[in-house]
């Protein structure tokens, strides 16, 4: 099977790598890169487990093929630390206990940090609808929700 | 023994909020949960599964698949030679491998191991299987009827009263007193028949596993289990190999809600392993994990209240069906034996049904079976409440067990918390709270048993003064950090100088499965129990080095010291001092603790909504929640608030949308998330918890498993908020808008 050989932009480094044409941006991530951050809850774009930005712009990474990625940037949840430093909505997350198994956590992350570099003072009403698209089983939603909130006030209590 | 049990004290790390152990991977992306491992030389492995409801399997050609270039290994059933001892674990091997006969839409019939994914995939198709289609059932009520097509022969309970279907395969009664003199004693009695649907716990991760299993006869098993040692013991069952030649490591799990109690990939992935010679993956996509993991039961229960008019019930009956689809599983009885327990009878009658349909095996799902009974009884307790125009707090507070009530499954309670949770939604700004145009407030009670179980904990004191704590229980939702905090809380050290970590099944002895609510209990038991051993063998070393007696020293904020004047003049010996001369006062220090623990203590919650019902679309939105809970004594607060709100939201969930839709032929019409709907951040409120902390007198610091009894009130709060809000009793789930709107028009 003749395999495509793609070079990408992964968390700001030159990346290349061989794939199938079927295989999705996930496959790739994951089977290829070992960079299992980002998790296969469905592989239908329905739960948001596998949430990556691709050029600025979240995509379910289930859905885009990972040939797409020629030429473009992705960032996925292991770029979101810079080195030691964690993003506040990552410390946060620990802090106030908006994860449970965590397998949700990795997508929510990545798609709150979009939200809140778009907008950082969204309303509750913002933020549900925002992370609507990814399904989170164990907390019911009121710590990731509330941690979202504060997490934007601090951002903009210290820019 | 007198130390086992509660005496009050004052926490310094229990009840705080620090940081979980596994935090930091979690929101990296480090953390590797089931699918996330590899091995060098791995195969991909998929299954085969039955596009039929009931068939017969008349033959499998599996010759084509095998000759394909990549594909190393192809297994039937005929390549599980053992026949496990027991009947519950053949009847698992059954549901992991189709023998005679596939019994629903998604059994596996066949498997296969390839080097990659694509090869697997058109391995699967190249197999050829025959298939005899045989009439199916899907419906617990129609399952019981003596001429439904029947799922096996000659299984049926000596329980089981003539009439029935074969299909039915026990019934089991519980209850006291004279029901019929009950009634006649009654005011007013309100009978009521209900239905609800079967659900999946919907864990966002689905099954997977890695196994290697070597022709040595030893293996490896990496998988997201809720109980790893449960996944050893079954599968060197079914293998037929000794369970110390096999090793299961418990990957960070993804969910499991009791949906991972048992296994489904894993034995399958084993026979692969050892055909092929080489490590086998396999993950089940999210179609598989509807399909053919273990949703749970779906029911039909009647039940039947009389009152006085003062709001005293004189008796109560129910009977409670239900299907657990194509295997024996105990809910009904559960269901039968949870129901009524929130109340002090005089005379009941509660009697439940296992009845088996062309469905997957129910697995449990948080108080399998609790569930659907209280939406039941909770629905004509509101009922009840409306008809005699009484508060329902009021109505189920004179009514509500304490200690000292002989319970409705048998036993009488110790101190439990369920008047407390009511006092307090009573007491609640949102009890009084006015409603709006088109909304209803519902309320119900709930109850879980709880659990102890088998345990093993082992606590090493490093050189440095640092302490490593091992446990054997998958840790869900962190359940790490309770332990860590329960560990410091006993030694008298910070939080952090204590690391918690998992253990394989080859490092420490049998553990239960992470279910029951129990591990916060039994293995927070064991950790106390561990760190106190760990503290006898430190105040040992101590003395000696003081030369006085072991009797004469105390343990006091992390160090030894002599107890009392008498016992000599010496300055305490900290815990880090004593670990720094271990070597010379007779080598390593460690506490371990085995035990099966019991006094888990039965739980109880109350939860109110207010939700508001759309009277042109029948959509419902839920706008207000709070749920009260009992947790003896909360380890880490954040935890069990989150344990109380994810337990409700499922219960929304179950209430308003989740449903297993099967078609005519018997096959599954809505296997993914976009028709299979759990609730969304959009959908959704704050969800307020109230803790309640009413100390379990069978542990030591009062705690109680708080996992489970959250998802027990919500489909009757539902239910009951709903039918307010609407104007009209809803005795069927979910209340999806299309049947919300039928019932509105109809009334
Ligand atoms: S795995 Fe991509 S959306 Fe679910
Ligand atoms: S924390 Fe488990 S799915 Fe979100």
């Amino acid at each position: 099977m003749s395999r495509i050989h793609v070079n990408t932009t992964i968390n700001g480094d030159a990346t290349d790598y061989l794939c199938e044409a079927e295989d999705t941006l996930l496959d790739v991530l994951r089977d290829q890169l070992d960079m299992t951050g980002s998790k296969e809850g469905c592989a239908s774009g329905d739960c948001g487990a596998c949430t990556v930005r691709l050029d600025g712009r979240l995509v379910c990474s289930c859905l885009v093929l990972g040939a797409e990625a020629e030429g473009r940037t992705v960032e996925t949840i292991e770029g979101m630390a810079d080195g030691e430093t964690l993003h506040p909505l990552q410390k946060n997350f620990i802090d106030k206990a908006a994860l449970q198994c965590g397998i949700c956590t990795p997508g929510i992350l990545v798609a709150a940090k979009d939200l809140l570099e778009r907008n950082p003072d969204p309303t509750e009403e913002e933020v549900r609808y925002w992370l609507a698209g990814n399904l989170c089983r164990c907390t019911g939603y009121d710590k990731i929700i509330r941690t979202v909130l504060e997490t934007a006030a601090e951002m903009r209590g210290a820019a | 023994m007198a130390k086992d049990e509660f005496t009050p004290r004052t926490f310094k790390v229990v009840g705080t909020r620090p940081p979980r152990p596994d935090g930091l991977d979690k929101v990296t992306g480090r953390a590797r949960y089931g699918a996330d491992m590899s091995a060098p030389g791995m195969l991909i492995g998929l299954c085969l599964r039955s596009p039929h409801a009931h068939a017969r399997i008349k033959s499998i050609d599996t010759s084509a698949a095998e000759a394909m270039k990549g594909v190393k290994a192809v297994v039937t059933r005929a390549d599980f030679t053992t026949t496990p001892e027991d009947q519950g674990t053949r009847d698992i091997l059954d549901n992991v491998m189709a023998g005679e006969k596939a019994l629903y839409d998604g059994h596996t019939v066949a498997a296969v191991a390839a080097t990659s994914r694509s090869v697997a995939r058109a391995a699967l198709k190249a197999i050829k299987v025959e298939y005899e289609v045989l009439p199916h059932v899907v419906d617990v009520d129609e399952a019981m009827k003596p001429d439904a097509p029947v799922l096996h022969e000659g299984r049926q309970q000596e329980s089981v009263p003539k009439g029935y279907s074969q299909n039915v395969l026990a019934r089991s009664q519980y209850g006291h007193g004279d029901i019929e003199a009950g009634f006649k004693k009654a005011d007013i009695i309100v009978e009521r028949s209900f239905t609800t649907a079967a659900t999946h716990q919907g864990y966002i991760e689905p099954h997977a596993c890695l196994a290697t299993m070597g022709n040595d006869g030893q293996g490896d098993l990496w998988c997201c289990t809720q109980g790893h040692y449960m996944v050893r013991n079954t599968c060197s069952a079914i293998l037929g190999m000794d369970a110390g030649r096999l090793k299961v490591t418990a990957s960070e799990i993804g969910g499991g809600f009791g949906g991972k109690t048992t296994v489904f990939l894993e034995p399958v992935a084993l026979m692969l392993s050892k055909k092929a010679g080489k490590p086998v993956k396999m993950t089940m996509s999210r179609d598989e994990v509807l399909r053919a993991s273990g949703p749970t039961a779906s029911t039909s229960i009647d039940i039947k209240i009389g009152m006085t008019k003062e709001g005293k019930i004189t008796a109560a009956q129910g009977e409670f069906r239900y299907q657990s689809g194509a295997f024996y599983a105990m809910n009904g009885a559960l269901g039968a034996m949870c129901g009524f327990a929130p109340y002090d009878l005089e005379n009941l009658q509660s009697v439940g049904w296992e009845v088996v349909t062309n469905r997957p095996k129910a697995a449990a799902y948080r108080a399998p079976g609790a569930p659907m009974a209280a939406f039941a009884v909770e629905s004509v307790m509101d009922e009840l409440a409306k008809e005699l125009d009484m508060d329902p707090i009021e109505l189920r507070l004179k009514n509500a067990a304490e200690e000292g009530t002989k319970s409705a499954y048998g036993p009488t309670y110790p101190a439990i918390g369920l008047k407390a949770t009511l006092e307090a939604a009573k007491a609640h700004p949102h009890w009084s709270a006015p409603l709006g145009k088109n909304q209803g407030r519902g309320l119900a009670c709930g109850f879980w048993f709880n659990f102890g179980g088998d345990t093993c904990v082992s606590l090493m004191i490093n050189p440095d003064g640092t302490v490593s704590l091992s446990e054997g229980n998958p840790d869900i939702g962190g359940s790490r950090a309770a332990m860590t905090m329960m560990a410091a809380e006993e030694l008298g050290i910070p939080y952090e100088h204590v690391r918690t970590v998992i253990a394989d099944t080859a490092t420490l002895g049998q553990n239960e499965v992470t279910d029951g609510s129990r591990v916060t209990f039994a293995v927070g038991l064991a950790t106390i129990k561990a760190a106190r051993h760990a503290i006898e063998i430190m105040k040992t070393r101590a003395a000696a080095t003081w030369g006085i007696e072991p009797d004469a020293v105390e343990w006091v904020d992390g160090a030894a010291q002599p107890a009392g004047p008498n016992a000599g003049k010496f300055p305490p010996m900290t815990l880090k001092e004593i670990a720094a001369i271990a070597s010379n006062t007779g080598g390593p220090i460690a506490g371990h603790h085995e035990v099966n623990a019991e006094g888990a203590g039965v739980s109880f919650g109350t939860h109110i909504a207010d939700t508001e019902v759309d009277p042109e679309t029948g959509a419902v939105k839920v706008v207000r929640y709070t749920v009260f809970q009992d947790a003896g004594k909360a380890v880490h607060p954040d935890y069990v608030e989150g344990q109380l709100q994810g337990g409700a939201v499922q219960g929304i969930g179950w209430a308003l949308n989740e449903e297993y839709i099967y078609g005519k032929d018997g096959t599954l019409q809505n296997a993914g998330y976009l028709d299979y709907r759990i609730p969304v951040a959009s959908d959704l409120p704050m969800i307020e918890p109230v803790i309640l902390e009413i100390p379990n007198p069978g542990h030591p610091y009062g705690v109680r498993g708080v996992g489970e009894t959250g998802i027990v009130p919500p489909l009757a709060t539902l239910a009951n908020a709903v039918s307010r809000a609407a104007g009209v009793r809803m005795t069927s789930l979910p209340m999806s808008p299309p049947k919300l709107l039928a019932a509105i028009k109809a009334s």
